[in-house]
């Protein structure tokens, strides 16, 4: 067990709804199982410690009608979800890594108020929900990462990566922390130790006040921990290291030594406190108080995925184009999916099937439960509840005395949940961002990228954004709603190098079977001139690469997803126009500045379809 | 209730501050779109506005909290026979709309109880019942499902709910103030929407270090001891309080000059806002924010002040426009203003 890992383990017992959680990434094992087991041992045995897998619905999780109760007793009956059940303790969310930002956001509200607002099936209730949350990460790379306003509302960003390690470390008693439990409210804090953790966060580019007020509660803790009743500067040392550290975005001005673990990256690739770590002369403490000389002007977490290097500052082209896609064209694509689903093809019967049972409730419709299909109680208890008099009067006596039922429900008053049919869409984009194009057309695709952006935000589908040039594909925006970071992702996007076509069909393959295997539909749009230059194995050369290309394409096409493919080159290519052959796309061309002719072009193959 | 943190602890945020002062005094400019980083208090102003509200005059009883001289709601209007209802002082409600919430609280459906006990069809009102002459508030209103969405957006614009249910047949009014918080990271909001705001405000961090270590200092006191602290802050939101109310009484005094006006509408057209919601709420806000700094008359100042969170989240969207609407408001305010008057 590392030593922070334990004392992390220890400070959140102290306080857990006060510090919100930890953010947990590693790998399912032994470490990972001890340490919820050193967790369990040091929470007091009375407060609940409750998993939560993951898509647990809203009734589950928040609460609502308990039907075996409400049928029995005759009258509506609350079921409390697993947030206010837990209420005083802890939850663990297993593959929090991969939980919605809806359900986040459900998390967030209640880690915020410390209760759970029940406005669902007819209840209206208030319920404590004192919580502090576990989330288990076991994202495998830097894209599969907790919803970023989880991770904000969790002190603890803890990351166990190697094996467990034998260490003797400071180990805490379940009676020590008992006692800090009932110590922590009395803690004194000097004004001194905010200035200084503010400080820090500020050195460290932390922009929440989140963090900070997280490390005072936490230095809060580890004085309670040590049994002091004021904080005193090492309670804060450790605040910093265990709350701070994990989220810096940026090294601290001075001194120039602390921090070499690497440079420790944004909230999406929390550098992890290691030991190392551990040593360090609490460098945020001696940081400049002062702000560094420029104001932080970017996000922290667009700062990673652009990386953008002095001269290629230079490359941003962001001309825009006018290249007018129209609003319809996304849409036509979508129903050329449906319409390509229904090829018995193995792998999209089963996504298909699978959406009519899941994704967003909408109503509920007279009917049985059968095949699958869920029964909605409340609207069943609603058809039948009118007809409660009528019906008990019209039970024949003998049923009567035998067992009169609260309720009698029949055959016509089910009513099951409709779901919407038509799962989400992802529309990855697919950018041409070589010399080739960027020469020519890279300022207008992504022009027409933009709008293309537009017409999915208003239809509320995420996108992605994949670039290629060089000698690799590699995605720029993981999928996303927010119009916003699509944006800036293509305005840092820098033009030159190869064309490796395969690759970055390849990459796009990827991309929609992982897009597909979370429910969703994917539509791949490729914006290039069709002059591949760059073979799979990264060796230049036409006759390869194209070849490598073609066989790409031909994969896509096998995986039935449908695409587009814009073809940018100032004279529309056959080999662009072959390779929308090889890969089932729709084949678009988009001739200089001939917007006019672009419309009826695409108006032209809306219609074929 | 567990007490809120005061909203005059709040540190720096004027914009989004003054946008909620704003839609208290004169709550036909419509609801406050608060945007921004995360961890910068969003919620925690909203929050504050129920302990900050003046009291209110409303029926008694009345599930729908009406004005006793304007009952419009279902069971006022069965109740009354020409003899008027007894009324007594109501807080302001703020209500909440979790997330996770369903149509049929929202909306208001068959209360299940009396049904199933007693076999009596009778309608439990819901959220927006209760919101009616309050607020109702959406944190992540932009991960709001969008069937609860589109019901918003109608009621918003109505003030009045239908609901049209379970056999029952029932309209209520339903007046709220709509405010919604969230992060643009996350996703955005229907134009349709965004149209229902009055005001939009972008929050941020605060940036230097002053400010963040007294946010952190009350927010620690806060919670060390959440009764001394409001108690502490109790004279300031006394103070803010009493601002809203005398504003509310100045507000239909406020003279609004022509020239005001017409800067007003052109502001609009240079930015080319959709519709005439923006010109009207400009307007609205710019008066309400005389009464409220106790002037007699709307000035140039006043409107700039204003015009930012009023016309921001109306510009149309222009993917190839990188300046952030901000900008462009400031933009053609400066242009305006620098040119001659007519």
């Amino acid at each position: 067990m590392q030593g922070d890992a334990a004392t992390i383990a220890a400070l959140f017992a102290v306080d857990p709804a006060g510090l919100g959680g930890v953010a947990l990434r590693a790998p399912a094992g032994a470490a990972r199982d001890e340490w919820l087991t050193l967790l369990r041992t040091l929470l007091p045995a009375d407060s609940p410690m409750r998993r939560v897998p993951l898509n647990t619905g809203d009734t589950a999780l928040l609460g609502g009608l308990d039907l075996g109760a409400t049928l029995q007793a005759g009258r509506p009956v609350a079921l409390h979800g697993l947030l206010a059940q837990a209420d005083g303790g802890v939850l663990v969310l297993a593959m929090a890594e991969r939980m919605t930002v809806g359900a986040a956001a459900r998390f967030g509200s209640v880690l915020d108020s410390g209760q759970v607002l029940l406005q669902r099936d007819g209840l209206d209730r208030v319920l404590p929900a004192r919580v502090g949350l576990v989330a288990l990460d076991e994202g495998a790379d830097a894209d599969e990462q907790l919803p970023a306003s989880l991770a904000e509302r969790l002190a603890f960003h803890l990351r166990m990566d190697g094996p467990a390690e034998d260490e003797e470390s400071p180990a805490w008693s379940a009676q020590e922390v008992q006692a800090a439990r009932q110590r922590v409210g009395q803690v004194q804090m000097a004004p001194a130790s905010v200035q200084a953790l503010c400080a820090a966060a500020m050195a460290l580019g932390i922009d929440s006040l989140r963090a900070s007020l997280f490390a005072a509660r936490a230095a809060r803790a580890a004085a309670a921990l040590a049994g002091c009743n004021t904080v005193e500067e090492e309670h804060i040392a450790v605040a910093a290291r265990l709350v701070l550290a994990p989220r810096a975005t940026r090294l601290p001005p001075a001194p120039p030594e602390p921090l070499d673990e690497g440079p420790p990256e944004e909230e999406t690739a929390p550098e992890p406190p290691t030991q190392n770590a551990s040593e360090l002369p609490d460098p945020p403490l001696e940081a400049p108080p002062e702000a560094p000389d420029d104001p932080k002007t970017e996000d922290s977490d667009e700062a990673d995925s652009l990386a953008p290097d002095p001269q290629e500052l230079a490359e941003r082209v962001l001309e825009a184009a006018q290249a007018a896609i129209p609003a319809g064209l996304l849409a036509s694509l979508k129903i050329g999916a449906l319409q390509r689903a229904k090829s018995p093809t193995s792998g999209s019967a089963g996504a298909e099937q699978k959406n009519a049972l899941r994704g967003r409730p909408v109503g509920a419709r007279k009917g049985e439960p059968r095949a699958g299909q869920r029964i909605n109680v409340l609207e069943t208890l609603r058809a039948a509840a009118p007809w409660q008099r009528l019906r008990r009067s019209a039970l024949p006596p003998a049923a009567a005395s035998v067992r009169t039922p609260r309720i009698v429900v029949r055959k016509e008053d089910f009513h099951v949940t409709r779901f919407r049919q038509l799962g989400q869409t992802t529309t990855v984009f697919v950018v041409d961002a070589s010399g080739s194009s960027a020469l020519n057309r890279l300022a207008e695709a992504k022009g027409a990228v933009e709008l293309l952006l537009a017409d999915c935000y208003v239809r509320r589908d995420s996108v992605a954004v994949l670039a290629f040039r060089g000698k690799t594909a590699e995605t720029l925006l993981p999928p996303t709603r927010s119009l916003a970071r699509a944006k800036r992702s293509l305005a840092g996007l820098p033009g030159g190098g190869g064309t490796p076509l395969a690759h970055a069909i390849d990459g796009a393959a990827a991309l929609a079977g992982q897009i597909r295997r979370k429910g969703e539909t994917p539509i791949v749009v490729l914006l290039t001139d069709g002059k591949a230059n760059i073979a799979r194995d990264g060796s230049p050369g036409r006759g390869p690469a194209a070849s490598d290309a073609l066989a790409a394409a031909a994969q896509l096409r096998a995986m039935g997803v449908s695409a587009l493919l814009v073809d940018t080159s100032p004279q529309p290519q056959s080999s662009a126009e072959h390779l929308a052959a090889a890969m089932g796309a729709q084949y678009l061309a988009l001739p200089y500045g001939g917007a006019q002719s672009l419309n009826q072009a695409v108006r032209a193959v809306a219609g074929r379809n | 209730m567990a007490l809120t943190f005061p909203f005059s602890a709040i540190v720096g945020q004027d914009d989004m501050k003054l946008a909620i002062v704003l839609t208290a005094i004169d709550p036909t400019i419509g609801g406050v779109l608060v945007f921004g980083d995360r961890g910068t208090g969003k919620s925690t102003a909203v929050r504050a506005l129920a302990a900050l509200l003046p009291k209110m005059r409303a029926v008694k009883g009345c599930r729908y909290g009406c004005d006793p001289d304007a009952a419009r709601c279902p069971d006022c209007l069965a109740a009354t026979s020409g003899k008027a209802r007894a009324s007594e002082l109501v807080g302001v409600p703020v209500v909440d709309l979790p997330l996770g919430a369903t149509e049929d609280r929202v909306v208001g459906a068959l209360d299940l109880e009396r049904a199933l006990s007693q076999g009596v069809k009778a309608f439990e009102p819901g959220l927006l019942a209760r919101a009616n002459r309050g607020y109702l508030y959406i944190d992540e209103v932009n991960l709001l499902e969008d069937h609860l969405v589109d019901l918003l957006i109608d009621v918003a614009a109505s003030g009045e709910n239908v609901v049209e249910r379970e056999g029952l047949s029932v309209r209520h009014p339903a007046r709220f103030v709509l405010i919604g918080s969230g992060n643009p990271e996350e996703g955005e909001l229907r134009p349709q929407l965004l149209d229902r705001f009055g005001l939009s405000v972008e929050v941020k961090t605060p940036s230097t270090l002053e400010e963040r270590v007294e946010v952190v200092k009350r927010r620690d006191a806060f919670e060390q001891d959440p009764q001394a602290f409001t108690e502490q802050w109790k004279k300031e939101d006394d103070k803010v309080r009493k601002g809203i109310v005398a504003g509310r009484k100045r507000l239909g005094d406020v003279h609004i000059p022509d020239s005001a006006r017409s800067f007003a509408a052109q502001l609009c057209m240079s930015l080319g806002t959709d519709g005439l919601r923006g010109d009207l709420t400009l307007v609205r806000a710019t008066r309400a924010l005389a009464a409220w700094q106790g002037d007699k008359s709307v000035t140039q100042v006043h409107l700039q002040r204003v015009a930012p969170s009023a016309l921001r989240h109306r510009l149309r969207r222009n993917p190839l426009d990188d300046a952030g609407s901000s900008t462009r408001v400031e933009r053609a305010l400066a242009e305006l203003a620098s040119a001659p008057q007519k």
